[in-house]
């Protein structure tokens, strides 16, 4: 029974519970009770909230025994990474620096989940302030990959990752700032999607790269990837950057999900994909012939300012990010350095006591390429190389709906085995950076295994604004394998 | 030492709160002196994932003075991030705008002695948020109070046009006139919102070269008063430096002193060894605005006649002296009054008159405006016209004026009632005349015999008619008669 | 052996412009690390960018705006809460002893 709960999908159980064949509170404590048993060994949370999740189990199941409208997640289990501020607990960012946060208010995204009555279980681990590719940067605690615990789940929203995949909640929300909910979903084996810039609001999540960042849903199928996007999308007048409605209206994601698309055109980058291992390229490709017996057409295109992402977003990412982490001083709220000798340490040894290493890295960085004498160099060049880069997007669109590549040069890489070499980490996120560099909606689908049997995944990147299309491409792969039915062992 | 020849020079960096009713990101109420820390909100007080959303009402008020100082109002405008680390800064970085301000290339016309104006250049208006304060206790630590953070500020920078301590003031003057005219702030120094920081520093001519002393910036004056006796002060300090060191401003550094208002002094604050590195960069969290001609006209609708230009035409149109005009143009809802007063039909000397030494002494005594005194201007036009045609004597349109705030009676029925209409019946006073003229027939001869003593005498008839009729005769009417009867 | 990119100097710089206390040992490692990363962003350079707009951001929209209506405040406890040290209703932090930040 317990896993058979478990298995369901969103949809699956939302139903169940919408019918009263399920009831969200039996769903809600096969959860917990998964979690007793596996957290320990995964460390997907950094706070679980298990008491206000089973009231509101109840008071779910009690609305709809008495027949009232519930929303479109009513009595689902869900979890949300910890760099999403909540009213209630702690919001983190799994930074040493924000360890007792309390915030006095919730993200728009979080709202929307429980205006759609939603059961929030908890709150993920991820690298601190969302700055890596494999979790390893939390202050907090370590979260291990449920297809192999020497591994890392990706990141930055591994817990969410993690949590998802080892059946800890039954979808979760991360955010993408360079590829931190598709890279994690590849490396654990669900999907992730990271929406166009301005299509999900940022109003609540902790900024990192302030231009780049989205908030999107990591789940087990696509299906229900496109019922998390309908509750969470939409203009939010508390968010400048989000998109109004007559600008780019919302479409229903779920409702022609299983529509066919005719004459679908693919655009692949052949000599870009050279770079990942050839295990990936293996099963990209043949994911990618997937769609070819299925009539779509493939078409090799030139992106000649690809190479450059990595550069531009490295540059651009952390001079953000060094304004953004300004904040964090130890005046206001968050850690104070003890018996500080003036104001002046107040700042820089609340900041250094407060703040892990490779946050430290990313706020020297950004703050180098913003100073005097070295914006034009870096900052302002990396400006101009993003204009390129979302050129050579805007002039593949023209010809072809989408364009197909790995997510990751490689499946989930052990645990301590990058974290001596920042450069050769950046390096890994060199096919999730452009997406949020030219603003684009791309998810990332389980397509596959590599020989050690870790999880791969196909990225499919589409026009801004196309999220609807793009979920029904990515609902036709998944239709035609199983790959989503999967799912990791996980031993104590 | 020898009298140098030198020239001061000044420009101005100005910062104004705009008067909107919430804050330039955010939705919390402007602050007037509440508990500290009552009126914050997450967004202000810089709390993790909140993000500013544009108050529209400042950046249209911000607008509206670029407009009056004859600014270029740019097309295209955004906000940047100027970072510094300060207690009273949460974000530790201030949303501002750097390369594309709202406007640039204006200027103000300032009122100098005698009618006459200066122009000065405005090189850039743009806008900004305000920080909160850092309260500096006698205890070892310091407290901050946020309910100011966030509050709309418009920056002002000044050509160094200003020659004299005179022009800064007149300058400081006509800027809180033209801010309260537009009714886009409230342009009180004392409550901060309005900041002078002059720049100043001297061109001094010695031995047929000229040399330019280092720049001083000063901070900290709450007073138009400061800000005049300021650059009084630094302009002394800095010939008293030149004298003794000879620094120029390729020797020395620029520096910034604040003013202590109590010994009326500036004192070294901090000298500017590197120019502080505020890596500014566009804000990622708001986006541009485009100002389309459609909007920048209605917009543009919103302005008045400008004070300076009141006040020239006043003199020019009606006639009135540079000062009266001056002090009837102080407040724009005075001006206005006036105005509606004169189109009313009252003789604009006569209503300037009543207004100024009658009108704006009550006002002051209520602290409130004149047009807040419950009288319509009509009834003001009404009360001139009585006065002019002679019904009732300048001293009794004072009693008038009075009676009209206290009870809101029309004019012509508060002299009935008061009894002060003057008596102009021809008739009824020739009557009195000769009772006045038959009981002084000394006085009666010295006015025939003429010369000195004839004037003097003529006056004590028309005294003691004016004793007889209690006041109420009209002088005017009994000068005539006493012509007539002694002529 | 090239230059570095930047030096240990310059890191130090950085460091107090960003408020950041480092050890002996983190200026040595960031220095020969951000040496690294900017020897990788001078990839860059092999662009010609010469005739390219910087882009921001991407969004197709301008003039967000707010009315300028009155939305309640958190309060004085509640700006509190979070506050490490505070005296009565006001932040406290140790005496701040220059003139002004900006």
């Amino acid at each position: 029974m317990q896993d058979e709960l478990l298995n369901m999908d969103c949809r699956q159980l939302r139903d169940g519970i919408a019918s009263g064949r399920v009831k969200s509170v039996a769903a809600t404590e096969a959860v917990f009770k998964a979690i007793e048993k596996y957290e320990g060994a995964i460390g997907a949370y950094i706070s679980t909230f298990k008491k206000q999740a089973i009231s509101k189990a109840e008071e779910i199941d009690k609305k709809i025994a008495s027949g009232e409208t519930v929303g479109e997640l009513a009595g689902v289990p869900v979890a949300v990474k910890d760099i999403m501020c909540t009213s209630f607990g702690t919001t983190t960012c799994a930074s040493k620096i924000l360890e007792s946060f309390h915030a006095p208010y919730n993200a728009t995204a979080v709202e929307k989940l429980a205006a759609a009555d939603a059961v929030i279980v908890g709150k993920t681990n991820m690298d601190e302030f969302a700055m890596g590719s494999s979790t390893e940067n939390s202050g907090l605690k370590q979260t291990v990959n449920p297809w192999d615990k020497s591994r890392v789940p990706g990141g930055s929203s591994g817990g969410s990752a993690a949590a998802v995949a080892g059946r800890l909640c039954y979808a979760a929300l991360g955010s993408d700032t360079g590829g931190s909910i598709r890279q994690p979903a590849s490396f654990c084996g669900v999907v992730g999607l990271k929406p166009t810039y301005g299509r999900v609001s940022r109003f609540g999540l902790v900024a990192f790269g302030s231009s780049l960042d989205q908030i999107g849903p990591l789940t087990r199928t696509v299906g229900d990837c496109a019922l998390l996007l309908n509750v969470i999308a939409g203009h939010d007048p508390a968010d400048s950057t989000s998109i109004d409605e007559k600008t780019a209206p919302v479409c229903d994601c779920l409702g022609k999900l299983d529509e066919p698309i005719e004459g679908l055109k693919i655009a692949v980058v052949p000599e870009f994909n050279a770079g990942a291992e050839s295990g990936v390229q293996k099963v990209i490709a043949k994911a990618i012939d997937v769609y070819k017996r299925l009539g779509a057409e493939v078409i090799e295109v030139d992106m000649p300012h690809l190479d450059y992402a990595i550069a531009a977003y490295y540059v651009i990412a952390t001079a953000e990010a060094s304004s953004n982490l300004a904040r964090y001083d130890g005046v206001h709220y968050g850690h104070r350095t003890e018996e500080p000798a003036d104001y002046i340490e107040v700042y820089s040894k609340s900041r250094a006591e407060g703040f892990g290493k490779e946050v430290k890295r990313r706020i020297m960085l950004g703050t180098y390429a913003l100073s005097s004498g070295y914006y034009d160099a870096y900052y302002l060049k990396a400006l101009k190389v993003r204009n390129l880069i979302r050129g050579d997007f805007a002039k593949v669109f023209e010809r072809c709906d989408c364009i197909m590549m790995p997510v990751a040069p490689t499946t989930a890489f052990k645990i301590g085995e990058k974290i001596d070499d920042p450069l050769a980490m950046y390096l890994s996120d060199v096919y999730t950076i452009a997406a949020n560099l030219a603003g684009i909606p791309a998810i990332s689908v389980p397509c596959g295994f590599d020989e050690k049997k870790l999880p791969i995944g196909l990225q499919i990147l589409a026009p801004a604004f196309g999220e609807e299309k793009l979920l029904r491409t990515a609902r036709i792969y998944e239709r035609e394998t199983d790959w989503h039915k999967e799912k990791p062992r996980i031993s104590n | 030492m020898a009298e140098l020849d030198y020239k001061v020079v000044v420009g101005l960096e100005i910062h104004v709160h705009l008067c909107t009713k919430t804050k330039m990101f955010c939705g919390c109420a402007l602050s007037f002196g509440e508990e500290a820390n009552s009126r914050v909100c997450p967004v202000c007080l810089g709390m993790p994932g909140v993000l500013p959303v544009m108050n529209k009402q400042a950046l249209e008020y911000a607008i509206m003075v670029a407009m009056a100082l004859n600014c270029e109002i740019a097309e295209f405008t955004k906000w940047d991030r100027k970072s510094y680390y300060y207690p009273d800064l949460p974000k530790n970085y201030q949303i501002s705008q750097y390369d594309l301000p709202l406007s640039a290339n204006g200027f103000i016309e300032i009122p100098l002695e005698g009618g006459k104006t200066k122009r000065i250049g405005i090189i850039r208006a743009h806008l900004e948020e305000d920080a909160g304060k850092n309260v500096h206790s006698e205890a070892n630590f310091s407290q901050v109070d946020l309910n100011r953070a966030g509050t709309p500020l418009l920056e002002i920078v000044t050509c160094p046009d200003m020659n004299s301590a005179s022009e800064v003031r007149a300058l400081a003057v006509e800027l809180q006139r033209i801010v309260r005219y537009l009714g886009v702030s409230e342009g009180d120094m004392q409550k901060g919102h309005m900041r002078f920081e002059p720049n100043i520093n001297l061109i001094i001519t010695k031995n047929g070269a000229e040399y330019k002393t280092p720049i001083a910036e000063v901070k900290n004056l709450n007073s138009f008063r400061a800000l005049e006796r300021s650059v009084e002060y630094e302009v002394q300090r800095q010939l008293d430096e030149f004298a003794e060191t000879g620094k120029t401003i390729e020797t020395g550094n620029k520096t910034t002193r604040g003013w202590v208002d109590e010994r009326e002094v500036t004192v070294l604050q901090r000298k500017k060894e590197e120019a502080p590195d505020y890596r500014y960069f566009p804000e990622p969290d708001l986006v541009p605005v485009k100002l389309t001609k459609e909007w920048l006209a209605e917009i543009r609708g919103h302005l008045c006649e400008l004070p300076i230009n009141k006040q020239i035409r006043y003199v020019t149109e009606y006639k009135l002296s540079d000062y009266d005009a001056g002090v009837l143009t102080a407040e724009r809802f005075t001006a206005e009054f006036f105005e509606q007063s004169v189109a009313a039909g009252g003789e604009p000397k006569r209503v300037c008159n009543l207004l100024t030494q009658t009108g704006l002494k009550i006002a002051k005594e209520r602290g409130c405006g004149v047009c807040d005194l419950g009288i319509k201007a009509e009834s003001l036009s009404e009360l001139s016209k009585i006065v002019e045609s002679g019904t009732v004597s300048s001293s009794a349109a004072v009693s008038i004026f009075e009676a009209m705030v206290e009870t809101g009676k029309e004019p012509d029925i508060l002299a009935e009632e008061l009894n002060l209409i003057q008596k102009s019946d021809a008739g009824e006073l020739e009557l009195i005349v000769e009772h006045v003229l038959a009981d002084n027939a000394k006085a009666v001869k010295d006015v025939k015999i003429g010369g000195k003593k004839s004037k003097k005498a003529h006056g004590f008839l028309l005294g003691q008619v004016m004793q007889k009729t209690r006041g109420q005769a009209n002088p005017k009417v009994v000068s005539e008669i006493l012509d007539k009867k002694l002529g | 052996m090239m230059a570095k990119r930047i030096d240990e100097a310059q890191v130090r710089k950085v460091a107090k412009l960003s408020r950041l206390a480092l050890t002996e040992a983190e200026v040595e490692e960031f220095t020969e690390q951000l040496s690294a990363i900017l020897d990788y962003a001078e990839k860059m350079n092999e662009l010609d960018t010469e005739n390219v707009e910087p882009l921001a951001h991407c969004l197709p929209i301008n003039n967000v705006f707010r009315d300028d209506c009155i939305k309640e405040s958190l309060g004085t406890e509640k700006t509190l809460a979070n506050a490490p040290q505070r005296d009565g209703e006001f932040f406290k932090v140790p005496k701040i002893l220059d003139g002004s930040g900006g």
